[in-house]
């Protein structure tokens, strides 16, 4: 990881439970990652590990019957200056969700590029209205200036003729443009973070590619920090350089991308990259798979989540105790494959 | 392509498929246009074989396969399907009766486990349904059969009065691969079956495909838009754009040497899960054009970096340039494309 | 294969054979405000059922004496003993006015017992029977019991009994009025959803027809066609049918788009694929699939059944006397003077509304409980 610059945001033990009639769901369960200025964090997992949970409770909009119970958010904003002994550390968590000091973080400082881009604009409203609505909310400046900023954003993300789009709808633009003008609108505060949430998923392959040239662009030339969620191993290995890897709600194992995409620790790690066909594998030889399917939040295992499924599966181990996120040769895996039961290093196995 | 060419028998062929959409306006409901969803598909499928269809939403994969088992009815075009008593029937103007009656033989795989189990039935009578339509009345045989195809697919058979809500989504799709193989079809159509899952349950699927396959020498149209996925499960492979098949080859020469512009772009268009290979994509400019209001000349040509005058002015035919490798591209023959495979 | 290790609970194999109409009831279960709206309903229909049983008195028999007495309060502890009783009424008239005054006489106790025998009424038209859940103990044959739960009408009829017939009248038009709205939207508005073309057209101009034209006009229009020397039987049946006729129309609609949303859901795809008849896609797949919200749009049908039937009756053009509905015993609170002089016989009201509210919540509940999709 990149030491020089100090992190952004820090995620330390994150912890959001979802009280149900049924049972407390423990979505997120002790997720902790740093973001640093200009670096792309990944956060990969499949339905129900929690990646959108964590996402949502760095913005604090986690819905009821959501909370976070633990854990802390610490947000370094950029507006201290270059003196960085004195900045700030604000904890999100702290914050009250509907707040004035939230409000002005979220949208202005961390900025969402949410994934359906169909339902993120206004039908009622010109895609300009609601850029220039977002940049007059957080900046002081006339409206005059807005829509020259925001003129400015939507010509930023290679959106053609911008002064005309911008008295356009959202449904009269095709589905690229309309992902194109809500990264603009994201874009539109210069947010120090950008969380990106399946920012890809609902559009074409040819069109995935443009997005994805322009967010890393976009990145060289500001030296934003970028979250991605994704369950698209493949958009997390071009795209990011640091990856989290979770499974129902706990991280499994974080490191570079190119420790995880080529020296994997954690047996779900290794298990789910052996199990995406490659265009490089060769084609009709069965693929090794994960056996079983993702349990139910409900019905979380007992110990580590993954050991009912799990090949390295220590019986009396796995099964009984949680292990933790441990430094494992610059990496951080939680499996007792790489610690004992007290959580002491157990070195490799 | 490894797999020896066992059988050179033509299952299916598909000739000059069209399917129209109306665009009406108005009070009167006046057609003012039409989408042409499906334009002029002609395609054949070996028994035995896998063929892929690939492309972007809106390039009419997914009713070119509903035409085919005539869950809609083509605008114009043949459907020719061989039974298995060796006969050469056109499921495009086939009366609904004799339809019915070779339904058996022609399956589907759905995208989507959720929608495509009726949520108020046991899997009894999901996986029984198309038995005791087609014949088999008797409760006890017919447990029997559906017992034997929960096995088959990895279900346990005590699962069987249970109600799809029970299972995942992975769980689900093996129930409907049971249903679709109940009848002992000849042909499935899978439409993205695996599209819809979590990356650690794609595999099992694939597996099971592949292993059915073999079982049954079940022949596949494999209806997908993931390049890894359709690399890895199929024999050949023909990419679809704006309703028409714009290359068609063996995939393995597909994937190593596209030969039109727009598979190659297609390809490089996919995120390698390798971060040592950083792409070096062709990005392409714009947008799919919609089947609605095509652009002149080749539907490719706004978007592609080799046009020409006469891409611009004439919609080039489908051409087979080297056995068995068929390209719509006027400059297919001097062009050199990069692929990935 | 890997066949799946399982281990499943017992709570968990209850679930996964839980057919549709369990889950739908498990989540109705949980909105406990729906719940007890539908013990209040039970309640509610038991009375519609068996008003006689209920009643303390004949709800026909008039007395000019007895005219405009205020509700009794039901005492239930008599010197720390249980002991229902109500105190007797003492009329006097004034001699200016010459209007009776009623007046609670605390001195003289009526018994008021559980079970006892009363006038002879008809249980639901198949026998005759005098006993009643309420009364006063060992009343003489042919007198009336001097129990006025809810008062007296100008007409001296008592306003408890005559309500416990106005609730069977208007349940049973709200009721049977849907009952006949369903079977026209479902069969309208399926053949308009699933044949389309030209059918479609024509039913869908109807409906909107039928839906741009105001309502109170319609009614009356309607109800003056019908000849005034119809029996109230007669009338009753006439009035149910003519608010199907209009009640029908959103239902009609919301069939119509089910069906056609249906028709393309990949399951029903599946079906057709199968082999499946036409028929038996409609019967086993797309007629089950959307049970369960005819269920719950039918239930919040019903309470503006009973309004338009209220309506109806209380503006003189529904049913008439001697019918009892509770549309007919509001027609008596018409005026101020009746109200000022008699303020109970506006609880008839109060009846409606409790009816109407309970069958919103439960509506509500059902609709819900019945879509998956609602959170």
């Amino acid at each position: 990881m990149d030491n020089q610059s100090s992190p952004i945001l820090e995620v330390k033990d994150l912890k959001t439970y979802f009280m149900m009639d049924e049972g407390v769901v423990k979505a997120v369960d002790g997720v902790s990652f740093d973001v640093y200025p200009g670096q792309a964090v990944g956060i990969v997992g499949e339905s129900g590990c929690g990646k959108s949970v964590t996402m949502r409770s760095v913005l604090r909009i986690v819905d009821r019957p959501g909370r976070i119970v633990g854990g802390e958010l610490l947000f370094h904003p950029k507006s201290g200056g270059s003196d960085s002994d004195k900045q700030e550390v604000i904890d999100l968590v702290t914050l009250d969700p509907k707040g004035s000091q939230m409000r002005a973080i979220r949208g202005a400082e961390i900025a969402l590029i949410p994934q359906e881009p169909m339902t993120a604009f206004s039908p009622v409203h010109t895609i300009g209205n609601q850029i220039m609505e977002a940049i007059l909310l957080h900046q002081e400046v006339s409206e005059a200036e807005a829509r020259q900023q925001a003129i400015k954003v939507l010509h930023e993300v290679g959106v053609s003729m911008p002064e005309k789009r911008l008295d356009a709808y959202s449904w009269q633009l095709s589905g690229g443009l309309r992902q194109r003008a809500i990264i603009a609108m994201a874009l539109s505060c210069h947010p120090s973070i950008l969380i990106a949430d399946e920012p890809t998923t609902a559009i074409d392959v040819t069109t995935q590619a443009q997005i994805l040239d322009l967010l890393r662009s976009l990145q060289q030339q500001s030296n934003t920090a970028i979250i991605f969620i994704t369950h698209d191993l493949g958009v997390v290995a071009q795209m990011t350089n640091y990856v989290v890897v979770m499974y129902l709600g706990r991280v499994m194992e974080a490191g570079s991308v190119d420790e995880i995409f080529h020296a994997p620790k954690h047996p779900y790690t290794q298990a789910l990259l052996r199990s995406i066909p490659s265009v490089q594998s060769t084609p009709r030889v069965p693929l090794p798979t994960i056996t079983g399917s993702i349990p139910h939040p409900f019905n979380r295992p007992p110990g580590c989540p993954f050991h009912p499924r799990c090949t390295a599966f220590m019986k009396g181990i796995c099964d009984c105790n949680v292990p933790e996120l441990k430094t494992v040769d610059g990496q951080r895996v939680s499996c007792f494959l790489y610690q004992d039961v007290e959580g002491e290093d157990r070195g490799r196995a | 392509m490894d797999v020896p060419e066992q059988n050179h028998k033509v299952l299916l062929e598909v000739k000059e498929l069209k399917k129209y959409f109306p665009i009406t306006q108005g009070f009167f409901r006046k057609t003012t246009g039409y989408v042409r969803a499906v334009d002029d598909v002609s395609f054949s499928i070996n028994e035995g074989e896998t063929l892929g269809l690939v492309g972007e939403s809106g390039c009419g994969k997914t009713t070119t396969s509903r035409c085919i088992l005539r869950a809609q009815l083509p605008s114009s075009g043949q459907i020719l399907f061989r039974t298995k008593e060796d006969a050469v029937v056109d499921l495009a103007t086939l009366p609904e009766r004799p339809l019915r009656a070779l339904r058996p033989e022609m399956q589907m795989i759905f995208q989507d486990p959720f929608n495509s189990l009726d949520a108020r039935m046991t899997l009894m009578d999901i996986v029984g349904e198309p038995l005791l339509v087609n014949g088999l009345k008797d409760r006890e045989e017919r447990t029997e059969r559906v017992a034997d195809l929960l096995r088959l697919v990895g279900l346990r058979p005590e699962y069987m009065r249970r109600f799809p809500h029970a299972f995942s989504g992975g769980e689900r799709q093996r129930i409907g691969i049971a249903r679709a193989l109940a009848l002992h079809p000849r042909l499935v159509v899978a439409d993205e079956p695996v599209s819809a899952l979590d990356v650690s349950v794609q595999a099992q699927v694939l597996n099971l495909l592949l292993e059915l396959q073999e079982k049954f020498h079940l022949t596949y149209l494999f209806v997908a838009h993931n390049l890894s996925v359709v690399k890895h499960i199929t024999d050949r492979v023909a990419v679809m754009y704006v309703g028409k098949i714009v290359e068609l080859a063996k995939t393995a020469e597909i994937f190593s040497a596209p030969r039109h512009p727009y598979t190659a772009a297609l390809m490089s268009s996919v995120p390698v899960p390798d971060p040592r290979l950083r792409m070096q994509n062709v990005i392409l400019k714009g947008e799919v054009a919609s089947p609605a209001n095509p652009p002149s000349g080749c539907y490719f040509h706004p978007r592609c970096d080799y046009a020409t005058d006469i891409c611009r002015a004439e919609m080039p035919e489908l051409t087979e340039i080297s056995s068995g490798h068929f390209v719509r591209c006027h400059r297919a023959e001097e062009l050199t494309l990069a692929g990935i495979g | 294969m890997t066949v799946m290790p399982v281990e499943v609970s017992e709570a968990e194999e209850r679930v996964s054979v839980a057919p549709n109409w369990q889950l739908v009831w498990w989540r109705f279960r949980k909105n406990k405000l729906a719940l007890f709206s539908g013990v209040v309903l039970i309640l509610i229909f038991i009375v519609a059922l068996f008003p006689g049983f209920f009643g303390t008195q004949d709800p026909q028999e008039t007395s000019s004496r007895l005219a405009f007495i205020p509700m009794q309060t039901l005492h239930f502890f008599d010197e720390g003993k249980f002991q229902p009783f109500v105190y007797g009424v003492v009329g006097n008239r004034d001699p200016k006015t010459l209007q009776m005054k009623w007046e609670i006489d605390t001195t003289k106790k009526i018994p008021v017992n559980f079970l006892v025998k009363g006038y002879t009424y008809e249980v639901l038209g198949l026998f005759s029977t005098d006993w009643h859940i309420l009364g006063v103990a060992g009343a003489e044959e042919g007198t009336r019991p001097e129990i006025y739960l809810l008062g007296t009408d100008r007409l001296g009829r008592d306003q408890w009994s005559r309500l416990t017939y106005g609730i069977q009248t208007s349940i049973s038009i709200g009721v049977i009025g849907v009952i006949l709205s369903v079977i026209l939207g479902v069969l309208l508005g399926g053949i308009s959803g699933y044949v389309g073309g030209l059918p479609d057209m024509i039913i869908q101009r109807i409906i909107e027809l039928l839906q741009s034209l105001p309502t109170i006009p319609i009614w009356m229009a309607m109800t003056a066609a019908l000849p005034r020397d119809w029996p109230p039987s007669k009338v009753y049946f006439a009035i149910t049918v003519i608010l199907s006729l209009i009640g029908w129309t959103t239902l009609g609609r919301e069939v119509r788009g089910r069906f056609l949303s249906l028709r393309e859901e990949d399951f029903v795809v599946a079906a057709q694929l199968s082999g499946c008849s036409q028929l038996r896609i409609i019967t086993h797949h797309m007629v089950p699939a959307f049970a369960s919200h005819i269920i719950a749009t039918s239930t919040l049908a019903i309470p503006s059944m009973i309004i338009s039937e209220t309506a109806l009756s209380f503006l003189g053009l529904g049913l008439r006397a001697p019918a009892i509905s509770l549309g007919v015993l509001l027609q008596e609170a018409q005026t101020l003077q009746a109200v000022a002089l008699a303020p109970w016989l506006l609880y008839p009201g109060i009846a409606v509304i409790l009816i109407v509210l309970v069958l919103n919540l439960i509506g509500d509940g059902l609709r819900d409980a019945a879509d998956p999709y609602s959170n």
